[in-house]
């Protein structure tokens, strides 16, 4: 018959392996650089396993993963200003190479230029937001989540992650182009 | 339905809506697929046996540098001492001659002052009475 603590290492492990994939995107779309992203999924899912225990299920799993995700995102950059300015100056992706990813489709060539262009544009918006609106921002239109859950995910009420949405989409419409 | 239209409680932001639509989707695409090609790199792993002698070699590389490093500081000191013991002695030597020429010089100077032609033929004068009759007779010589 198994224990708690295998049911419990059980569930924390199948967590891991359904969430793993989103956090380090998250983690890399906000960092730009795979090696960092990689190390910072790893400090979120060790720092998850460590407080497993007292996760009592008021949100889910996946909003309080991406929680800590963000609050290590954010140690990381206070802590380490300096030096993670010089890391991602040497490894991120620069946006050129982050628009060749994009899936061609079904598109003329003419349209996939268009449309890389246009992720190059978004992911320059995205570079010049305040680190909170990036994270709003990446989690609403990269994420795909919910208001609710990214008050949750990041402390904040609903219509302050509005606030930073607007903002946020204002700055990559005038990126584009039109106007703010 | 779109991302925007999903989300219209923020703010005004209808204008040019499939632009920034289609803009927004193909972000997130891009963004989907460079993060799934990456999760799936293999990641590098070195062997323990590969790693362990790679520190092997760098702890051995480390103490040639501190041992050649040592005996090199202490070469240069050996030399630096030698140089230093040479210097002294040069100083030394040099030292001594000056004080034997100043002396040589003294003692120059003191003959300079005294009347030596005097003295040699107040010596000469002074003849040994056992020599008087030999002097005389050069004497004679002389005024002859």
């Amino acid at each position: 018959m198994a224990t708690a603590r295998e049911i419990a290492a059980e569930e924390f492990s199948a967590v891991v392996t359904k969430h793993r994939p989103q956090i380090f995107r998250f983690l890399l779309s906000s960092t730009r650089d795979v090696d960092l992203a990689e190390t910072l999924t790893q400090e979120c899912f060790l720092k998850a396993h460590r407080n497993w225990g007292s996760f009592r299920g008021e949100s889910s799993a996946m909003t309080w993963l991406m929680r800590i995700a963000i609050n290590l995102q954010k140690d990381h950059w206070r802590n380490r200003r300096l030096q993670f300015w010089r890391q991602t100056q040497s490894h991120a992706v620069d946006l050129d190479e982050a628009s060749e990813w994009l899936p061609s489709g079904e598109r003329s060539v003419e349209q996939q230029l268009l449309a890389r262009e246009r992720v190059q544009q978004v992911a320059k918006a995205v570079e010049g937001l305040s680190e909170r609106q990036r994270t709003v921002f990446l989690l609403r239109y990269v994420e795909e989540m919910e208001l609710s859950e990214i008050a949750r995910a990041t402390g904040l009420n609903e219509g302050t992650v509005k606030a930073h949405l607007s903002r946020a989409l204002a700055r990559v419409r005038a990126e584009l182009g039109g106007r703010r | 339905m779109s991302i925007l239209n999903k989300s219209g409680e923020v703010g005004d932001l209808t204008e040019e809506p499939e632009m920034l639509d289609e803009a927004l989707q193909d972000f997130r695409l891009s963004l989907h697929a460079w993060s799934e090609s990456a999760y799936s790199w293999p990641r590098r792993a070195v062997e323990p046996g590969q790693r362990r002698v790679w520190r092997l070699a760098t702890a051995w590389a480390l103490v040639c540098v501190l041992a050649a490093g040592g005996a090199s500081a202490g070469l240069w000191e050996h030399h630096r001492q030698e140089m230093k013991i040479a210097a002294a002695r040069l100083v030394e030597q040099q030292r001594r001659l000056a004080a034997q020429q100043r002396a040589r010089q003294e003692e120059e100077d003191l003959l300079a002052k005294v009347d030596l032609a005097g003295v040699d033929s107040d010596v000469s004068r002074e003849v040994p009475s056992a020599m008087e009759p030999l002097a005389q007779l050069m004497a004679e010589d002389e005024t002859r």
